[in-house]
């Protein structure tokens, strides 16, 4: 099979929302693409992904990243069909205390310096805001940019608009090595310009010694209830549970989704790929969201599910040339903000590929931070 | 005259006899829209078992309350609207209850039931939780406070004289494997109830297949037993101008049933060719009881034609269902009717059994001589092990049962004659199955915009353009929603040949606040 497909400039491996992004950046950019995909487009982290675009603040890389990123979905929002379910509910980041609200003044003022629109809410506003929140939450940093979208349509959608630019996709195909000029599958070699291992946590298997470890999380969904609550929820402490590299945590994180229904998370445990329900984490994750929203308690929850975050040791991700293989890309290492900052680690690769200039620095993603004994580091 | 209570009904004044469910209630009332459907249609009761969520309505500002499953009460406000909820005061408690017991048995049907009472008579502490509103399982199925059919009766009486304990509105959504037993978890009207059990036995018993058909979701067009189980819930179908349609054995005692309640069953329609159901017929020569039971049902609704090689290919009508168009393959002829009952036979109910690991073969649990399942201590009985109807299902619940509290001999005089039946019984339910075993021409009655997953509101062609189940859940949303694929997975895997998409706890819809306090180990 593999015979007949003409060597493309670009090969992309794995069609999650990153590879879908790539793949789209590239065959727009007016380079012939090619995307594999072992199972199908969007069914592996971003099918268990909530589809939170949100700018982030924990490191100026991060910031840098997730801004561009959520420019370029806001770009694109008029032309997603509705099957992505995309919509501007904003972020409220919630403060519980006063010593939380003295950090919403900070980081108000970091996004404010950097051209973000941003409210801060007081009690009364934040009550306002979403009156199923409980009483006595001291305020919260409402960034109204922010979206909520439904990454595996999202990422299909991207397919499209790649193919519709003649991209090739075919799914069902186990990639098996990455080498230089191209790709081994079990069912033959297919040569390529560039390769893009888009491959999210099982892209160290492709390219050995990426540092990408699966981290565990669970989701639930409820049943529809139409503005229970109305912009995404993210307790403050969230970065604390993001950011610690301790084996299990829990945060409080609120998505309405278009539909009605309520998504809820989120925990992060590193626990190989098990991908069986960990009803105590869960428990644990329940609990602390009904320390904000206690009303969710009589909500009826109808699924559960996991997802691996392709984790990095930086929390950030692994973009750009990867120098010991010529024409092998990385674009993985998203952990939990692959939804995101998908369209801005496109614009990276193709850049790379392309040698063209970027619209921000591509260094701090660059995968060789991570092999600092070649001289990168 | 019965009791009587007032409710109202999207806020009008409505009194309805006591004791009945919502659903009968609302049908009663001539109100035969529950709820609107997500791309806006409007969908009334179609198994009346509590399997499909299509009759979801606001209680007393709940919503999405299932309408089969309730009562009714005095002053209670039903809506078909779902509210706005708003800020919710007071904290969500939900009382949790453990016990621990030998043997759980989930399902209180005729497979439950029986290895119930032979569990506990063999001094196994038993428990038996179901769902239900009262014992008796679907076939059996009356009104909590009413008499049990005559069927059931001796062995409901023997359950009490037992000494298991029965406990029914508790449904169990979540089960564990732990050191020495299972650990099972259920939602209560109070809270939750978790049960440590040695050995759980599952009797879920089964569903109806639906398969879609244009028209399927318009208000009045049911399950065949859904609409015996209305009836049985306290509806009046009075009047009614049914056609019973679709396949199986199933349809003679729903023609019956509906027949009795004073319903004008215009037409019996069975997709089955004739020769097959003529060769079954004969076949029934040597079961003279079986053939004696089918006649008593014929009899019931004698008037009334009894077409074969027959089936649904259209329901028509605007707010509700007014005509069906049927067809033998050629010309098609149309029917008016205001209540169209078809389903083509039965699904196991076997969520559970797949969530602990049970090996499964063509949709089935897969089960030792003793009922006990590939997972040591697990045992399955009745139609989760294959649909073989109820007289399987007693002698399986029994074996199990009595396997299961250790007191299973297969050489014993009681042990051959259990296994014999069983065998005898299986056998049966094999010519069964291929003798109604959906046509293939089913398969082409659904247009591209005909809706397959009734939850989602996903529709066939989108879904036929996805590569499995798994593929057509992420991206046309079949099988996303409360029923949690129930109702289209098994339509799916007869359009496509798909298998089910996996099972993950909670196997019903649970409230967070019951979810929340789910943990492995107590």
């Amino acid at each position: 099979m593999s015979g007949a497909m003409p060597a493309p400039d670009v090969l992309v491996v794995g069609a999650g929302i990153v590879g879908a992004a790539c793949a789209e950046e590239a065959a727009a950019a007016g380079l012939s693409v090619a995307v594999l995909e072992s199972r199908f487009a969007g069914s592996g982290a971003t099918a268990a992904a909530m589809g939170h675009i949100v700018v982030m603040d924990d490191s100026a890389a991060q910031f840098a990243l997730t801004e561009l990123s959520r420019r370029l979905w806001t770009e694109r929002a008029r032309d997603l069909p509705a099957s992505c379910e995309d919509e501007q509910t904003g972020t409220l980041w919630v403060a519980a205390d006063a010593e939380e609200l003295a950090h919403v003044a900070k980081k108000a003022a970091f996004y404010r310096q950097r051209g973000v629109a941003v409210e801060e809410l007081d009690a009364g506003g934040l009550a306002a805001a979403e009156p199923n929140l409980r009483p006595g939450l001291a305020g919260a940093l409402r960034v109204p940019g922010d979206r909520v979208l439904y990454p595996v349509n999202a990422a299909r959608w991207l397919l499209e608009r790649a193919a519709a630019r003649g991209a090739s996709r075919r799914e069902g195909v186990e990639v098996v090595s990455l080498g230089p000029g191209g790709v081994r599958t079990r069912d033959g070699a297919i040569g390529a310009g560039a390769v893009v291992n888009a491959a999210g946590a099982a892209a160290p298997a492709l390219t050995p010694g990426l540092p990408i470890q699966p981290r565990k999380g669970h989701l639930v969904i409820t049943d529809r209830y139409p503005g229970f609550c109305r912009h995404q929820l993210v307790e403050l402490g969230y970065l604390k549970s993001a950011h610690t590299q301790s084996r299990e945590s829990v945060a409080f994180n609120l998505q309405p989704r278009a539909t009605g229904q309520m998504l809820l998370g989120s925990s992060r445990e590193f626990a190989g790929f098990d991908a069986s329900i960990n009803r105590r984490i869960r428990g644990r994750m329940i609990r602390r969201a009904f320390e904000f929203m206690p009303g969710l308690a009589r909500l009826s929850a109808i699924r559960t599910w996991v997802g691996f975050r392709p984790a990095t040791p930086d929390n950030l991700p692994l973009v750009g040339r990867f120098d010991p293989v010529p024409g092998l890309f990385i674009a993985a290492g998203h952990e939990g903000l692959g939804v995101t900052t998908a369209l801005g680690t496109a614009r990276l690769v193709v850049d790379g590929i392309l040698g063209r200039a970027s619209p921000i620095d591509p260094a701090p993603y660059s995968p060789m931070r991570a092999f600092p004994e070649a001289g990168h580091g | 005259m019965a009791e009587t209570v007032a409710l109202s009904i999207d806020g009008r004044a409505a009194t309805c006899e006591s004791g009945i469910t919502v659903a009968a209630a609302l049908e009663n009332a001539g109100q035969s829209v529950c709820r609107r459907s997500v791309s806006g249609e409007s969908r009334g009761v179609l198994c009346a078992m509590g399997i499909c969520f299509e009759c979801r309505v606001t209680i007393d500002g709940a919503p999405h309350q299932r309408a089969c499953m309730e009562l009714v009460m005095d002053g209670m406000e039903v809506s078909t609207q779902a509210p706005r909820l708003t800020a919710q005061g007071s904290r969500f408690t939900a009382p949790r209850e453990a016990l621990e017991c030998d043997v759980a048995v989930v399902g209180a049907g005729p497979a439950g039931v029986a290895a119930a009472c032979r569990a506990a008579e063999a001094a196994a502490r038993t428990v038996l939780l179901d769902e239900g509103l009262a014992g008796g399982g679907q076939i059996h199925r009356h009104l909590p406070g009413r008499e049990a059919p005559e069927a059931a009766r001796p062995w409901i009486e023997r359950l009490t004289r037992s000494g298991a304990s029965a406990r029914y509105e508790t449904a169990v959504f979540d089960a564990v494997r732990e050191e020495g037993g299972f650990r099972l978890f259920a939602e209560t009207r109070a809270g939750t109830l978790e049960v440590f059990a040695k050995r759980v036995l599952l009797a879920t018993g089964a569903r109806e297949l639906f398969l879609p058909f244009p028209g399927w979701t318009l208000p009045g067009v049911m399950g065949a037993a859904g609409a015996q189980a209305l009836w049985k819930s306290g509806a009046s179908l009075s009047g009614r101008r049914a056609v019973v349609a679709g396949s199986g054995p199933l349809l003679l005692p729903v023609a019956a049933s509906l027949a009795k309640a004073g319903a004008d069953v215009v037409l019996v329609a069975e997709q089955a060719a004739p020769g097959a159901v003529l060769r079954f017929g004969a076949s029934l020569l040597r079961s003279p009881g079986k053939l004696a039971e089918a006649a008593r049902y014929r009899a019931a609704f004698r008037g009334t034609p009894y077409r074969f090689g027959t089936w649904v290919a259209e329901a028509l009508g605007g707010a509700r269902v007014e005509a069906v168009a049927l067809t033998g393959g050629e010309e098609r002829i149309t029917v008016a009717c205001d209540l169209a009952a078809v389903a083509y036979g039965l699904v196991p109910n076997t969520e559970l059994a797949r969530l602990l690991g049970c090996e499964m073969r063509a949709g089935a649990v897969v089960v030792k001589e003793t009922q006990e399942s590939s997972v040591a201590g697990l045992f399955c009985a009745g139609e989760p092990c294959g649909i073989a109807g109820v007289d399987a299902a007693i002698a399986e619940g029994e074996i199990a049962g009595l396997a299961a509290a250790g007191r299973f001999e297969t050489t014993s005089a009681e042990g051959r004659r259990l296994r014999g039946a069983r065998a005898r019984l299986r056998g049966f339910a094999s010519v069964l199955a291929r003798t109604f075993a959906p046509r293939s021409e089913l398969r082409a009655l659904a247009r591209p915009d005909t809706i397959v997953c009734r939850c989602e509101d996903a529709r066939f062609g989108d879904l036929a353009a996805c590569g499995g189940a798994r593929e057509a859940k992420l991206s046309a949303r079949a099988g996303m929603g409360a029923c949690q694929g129930r109702v289209c997975g098994p339509a799916l895997g007869f359009l496509f040949g798909w298998d089910s998409d996996t099972v993950r706890p909670p196997v019903k819809p649970a409230a967070l606040g019951i979810l929340a306090g789910v943990e492995e180990s107590a």
